[in-house]
């Protein structure tokens, strides 16, 4: 059942051919099955999963249920929940409980969503493999060799694999988009303010969404539907109302016009990506889309500008993590300052450690103009390259990754190989715009490619409706892992 | 060279704690004396994924103090995070403003002591106030080796209010703080309770020879909680930087504790080992954008402010500078004031001056009573007031009967002078009959006076103000004396 749509399962919740503690309970042994293999689980509340599908139950009873009322899923392990662990795959906070729910967490529950674990990650959101994670590395359904991108690679994987229909995850530079690509399932960042980041532990700030994982646009839509809305608690969460961004699925794509980035197309991507992804765009023709041109010539300088900001708000976001009122604080120290470098020396990884260096160093006094200050007027032209985009076009599609999942290991020691992973998806982080990774068939070593789709401010239930037109006549979405 | 070939050179940053109910960025209470801990909240405690929202009611407070110094409120001001580790500081940074405060510039207008009973004006620049949070309290007493973290003043809104170096005396300083002090608590936006760490003043200091133009090295003496201890802190730390200087010694930057055992300034760290705060702007929250529309909306709501009630009592009043700025020190004595010549009459403004910062500001502070508790009244004062107004009593009978009022021997001036037959004599022929009586039993005075010592003339009129009780009118007494003897 869980490999079906949304829309059926919540179809046969209502007729009573299965209910949520079925559902919950299908959901937990395809993960413990599978967790062993694929590492996409830190926590399975088994208890806490099968207490929220009885009362899902309930409310499907009574008849006041709604779209997500009953369904399994699962929390990025960056979102706080009340009363589970919440790791943020860190061994700095691999004893921390939370006392409250993030704003999503709370909506998810409210919209009555059956959690049953957490997912892994890479520590604090920084990295794009998930092998950062001090809970191991998660491996990718469609090949257990590989990596299942990251930095939200614990839910995609889970989703890829059937042991969730839906699952939250955050995206910095790229990191719901790049996973989903790479574990072939669809994801979206929406417009950065959509989702409230109050309870999700920050990495950067001003990069920082929330989004959803699912197989296709039209489930990622139901979900996204029930994570928005102004939530006062963030400064930063737009004032504007929910909305339902299932109203454009219908919406025909005649007529839509596909910019295409010159500049994304040019040199890194490699073949199989290129051919898959041409392939996605000549489909996107057929359907009576258009495809225009379009220039961005900033793009470029987007991986230094996020490599700037990001360790630059991470490294203040993470001084909190001191052992002083919580998590890991060192066995044996000498004074306060031992105390502190002995306790983040042994509770953060070695990438968080990176950043943490490089964004101190950019914030330091002498270097901020040169770095942050510089950094930020790149991002203000990056922002307007895709405003003079979108005169000429009402999406953006590309390449999501310039390849497909890399083995487990190939790049871990080489940080600015990992980091172009998300060339093509951290300009739209930079510019605050909604992005969508979709399927869009196979390349080397049978692993999927995802093709992406940037959408203008406020545009994600565009976005959701054209990845819906391309799903009902593609079945890439549809393919699953062997695992 | 000599103290007085030195110029001495201060700025003051006063840090005041904001009178909102709650936090700046959270919704915990601020009240002081809770247990430890009890009010922080997961935003103060700095729990995994919490985020600021910022209190308007702080901001509130920072846009009527900048209207209240004739600043400029900047239509965009934006919040910066300063890192650091400590750990009553949660989030290992505060939230402050940098390079773009919420006010900027303004000025108080002081009234300085000049040390001889006289005063002087002096005008103070402001360069800048900026909201910011407070941090936590670190208590190393009561834990055996340990340090006890209390985060309840985590979140505290403060306006650091930054003076321009204007200053050249401790006096000036000061009078500075105190200005400030009392301005704050007028518009209400702090309670300005200094023992409970409401007002904190910091006191940049530096001398130069006097005619050098550039300013010397300063030193910052940090969180002065009394007038008296800024006084003496400055006081110690001017001679302990001339003595240096003098010696052949150099002033390092640094920041300095002052002792108020030892009455010494000490240094804490210096120059090399400030910290580098890495100042940047908090992506956490939105710049803080001021629409006109605000700003007017608390220029309405400001009260008359004490420069120009000040000036007011002036003008209409013909108070002097000195009179007018000790009547309007706080909101409650100018209100007592206006109060007592409301009912006493345009006519004894001075008077009733002279009453409120004479007798009323003695015995308050004697009983260490707030004006608002006085048992004298504002309109019993007038009462009284009236009665010297009009004769019916001299200004030593008055005293008494002030004392009566206060000690609630009677309810009103009237009632007091009339139970107690204090009413002043002026009929002149009986009070021709005492001075008869005096006259007759002082020969001895009365042949001295005539024998040209003046002072003899004195003593005769204290015998008659003490034969008639001190009720006869003393103009009419010398008079009639004078008439008699001449």
């Amino acid at each position: 059942m869980i490999d079906s749509s949304l829309k059926e399962i919540a179809a046969a919740l209502r007729a009573k051919t299965v209910s949520a503690v079925e559902l919950a309970t299908e959901s937990l042994a395809r993960i413990e099955a599978g967790n062993a293999t694929i590492n996409a689980f830190i926590t399975v509340d088994r208890d806490g999963a099968l207490a929220a599908a009885r009362a899902a139950d309930a409310r499907l009873a009574a008849g006041n249920a709604g779209p997500l009322t009953g369904i399994p899923m699962a929390h990025k392990d960056v979102f706080c929940t009340e009363g589970v662990l919440t790791t943020c795959g860190s061994k700095m906070l691999s004893n921390f409980v939370s006392p409250y729910d993030a704003h999503v967490v709370t909506l998810l529950k409210a919209a009555g969503a059956v959690m049953v674990g957490k997912t892994n990650m890479d520590e604090f959101a920084m990295g794009s493999s998930n092998e950062n994670s001090h809970f191991g590395p998660v491996r990718n359904p469609w090949n257990t060799d590989c990596v299942p991108g990251g930095s939200s690679g614990g839910s995609a994987a889970a989703v890829a694999a059937r042991m969730v229909p839906i699952a939250t995850g955050t995206d910095t530079g790229g990191s719901i988009r790049q996973p989903a690509a790479l574990c072939g399932i669809t994801g979206i960042k929406p417009t950065y303010g959509t989702v409230s980041r109050y309870g999700m532990i920050a990495y950067a700030s001003s990069l920082d969404q929330g989004g959803a994982f699912a197989r296709t646009a039209e489930d990622c839509a139901l979900m996204l539907s029930a994570m928005t809305g102004h939530d006062p608690r963030d400064s930063t969460s737009l004032e504007r109302d929910a909305e339902d961004y299932t109203r454009d699925l219908a919406q025909p794509l005649a007529g839509l016009r596909i910019g295409l980035p010159t500049e994304f197309f040019a040199e890194g991507m490699s073949d199989d990506v290129r051919a898959a992804v041409e392939a996605a765009l000549a489909e996107y023709r057929k359907l009576g889309a258009v495809t225009v041109d379009v220039s961005l010539p900033n793009a470029r300088l987007a991986i230094p500008a996020y490599y700037v900001i990001a360790p630059a708000e991470a490294s203040s976001n993470l001084s909190r993590f001191d052992g002083v009122r919580y998590g890991h604080r060192a066995a044996e120290y000498g004074d306060l300052n031992d105390m502190y470098c002995k306790s983040r020396a042994q509770g953060f990884g070695a990438e968080v450690k990176r950043r943490i260096l490089m964004g101190t160093y950019v914030l330091s006094h002498g270097y901020y103009d040169a770095y942050y200050i510089k950094a930020q007027k790149l991002r203000r032209l990056i922002a307007q390259d895709f405003a003079a985009a979108f005169e000429q076009c009402d999406v953006i599609a590309g390449p999501t990754s310039p390849t497909v999942a890399f083995g487990i290991g190939e790049k871990s020691n080489d940080p600015v190989q990992m980091y172009l992973s998300d060339i093509y998806t951290i300009a739209v982080n930079l510019a605050g715009l909604p992005g969508l990774a979709h399927p869009a068939g196979f390349g080397a070593g049978g692993l999927p490619v995802g093709l992406q789709l940037i959408g203008n401010y406020f545009g994600e239930a565009r976005l959701l409706g054209v990845a819906h037109q391309f799903q009902q006549s593609t079945d890439w979405h549809a393919r699953k892992p062997a695992v | 060279m000599s103290r007085t070939d030195w110029e001495v050179v201060i700025g003051l940053e006063v840090h005041t704690q904001l009178s909102t109910q709650s936090k700046i960025f959270s919704g915990a209470s601020i009240a002081f004396g809770a247990e430890p801990n009890v009010q922080a909240c997961a935003v103060d405690i700095a729990l995994p994924g919490v985020l600021p929202v910022l209190n308007k009611g702080a901001v509130e407070r920072a846009i009527r103090f900048g209207l209240s110094v004739g600043a400029s409120i900047a239509p965009k001001s934006v919040f910066a995070r300063k890192n650091y580790f400590y750990p009553d500081l949660p989030k290992g940074y505060q939230i402050s403003q940098f390079e773009l405060p919420v006010v900027v510039g303004g000025a108080l207008n002081l009234l300085v002591p000049d040390g001889k009973g006289g005063a002087y004006e002096k005008r103070v620049n402001l360069t800048r106030a900026h909201l910011e949070e407070d941090a936590g309290k670190s208590l190393h007493e009561d834990f055996h080796g340990m340090t006890g973290i209390d985060l309840n003043r985590a979140g505290t809104p403060l306006l650091e209010i930054v003076s321009e170096p204007d200053m050249r005396s401790s006096a000036e300083a000061v009078a500075y703080a105190k200005q400030l002090h009392s301005l704050v608590r007028w518009i209400d936006i702090c309670d300005g309770n200094m023992q409970e760490g409401s007002f904190r003043c910091d006191a940049n200091v530096s001398v130069r020879p006097r005619g050098q133009e550039q300013f010397g090295t300063r030193r910052e003496i940090k969180n002065l909680n009394s007038f008296r201890f800024l006084q003496q802190a400055i006081d110690y730390e001017i001679q302990w930087q001339i003595d240096l200087i003098e010696d052949g010694g150099k002033v390092q930057q640094a920041t300095v504790l002052f002792d108020p055992d030892s009455g010494e300034t000490r240094a804490m760290r210096s120059k090399e080992d400030a910290h580098d705060y890495r100042y940047f702007p908090d992506p956490d929250l939105l710049p803080l954008v001021i629409s006109a529309d605000w700003i007017e909306r608390v220029k309405g709501e400001l009260p008359e402010l004490p420069a120009a009630l000040s000036a007011r009592f002036q003008n209409d009043f013909g108070l002097s500078i000195y009179d007018a700025t000790a009547l309007t020190a706080s909101r409650e004595v100018s209100q007592f004031y206006l109060d007592t010549v409301a009912a006493a009459g345009h006519a004894s403004a001075k008077t009733c001056a002279n009453w409120v910062m004479g007798e009323v500001a003695a015995r308050l502070n004697k009983a260490e009573l707030d004006i608002t508790a006085s048992p004298v009244s504002a309109l019993q004062l007038a009462g009284l007031v009236q009665r010297i107004a009009d004769n019916t009593i001299s200004n030593a009978i008055a005293k008494k009967v002030f004392d009566a009022l206060w000690n609630k021997e009677g309810d009103s001036a009237d009632a007091i002078i009339d139970a107690q037959g204090l009413k002043q004599v002026t009929d002149s022929g009986a009070i021709e009959a005492i001075i008869d009586e005096v006259l007759a039993a002082n020969q001895k005075s009365v042949e001295e006076f005539r024998a040209g010592k003046e002072k003899a003339f004195n003593a005769l009129v204290g015998q008659c103000m003490k034969a008639s009780k001190g009720k006869a009118n003393p103009a009419q007494v010398n008079e009639i004396l004078k008439k008699k003897l001449g």
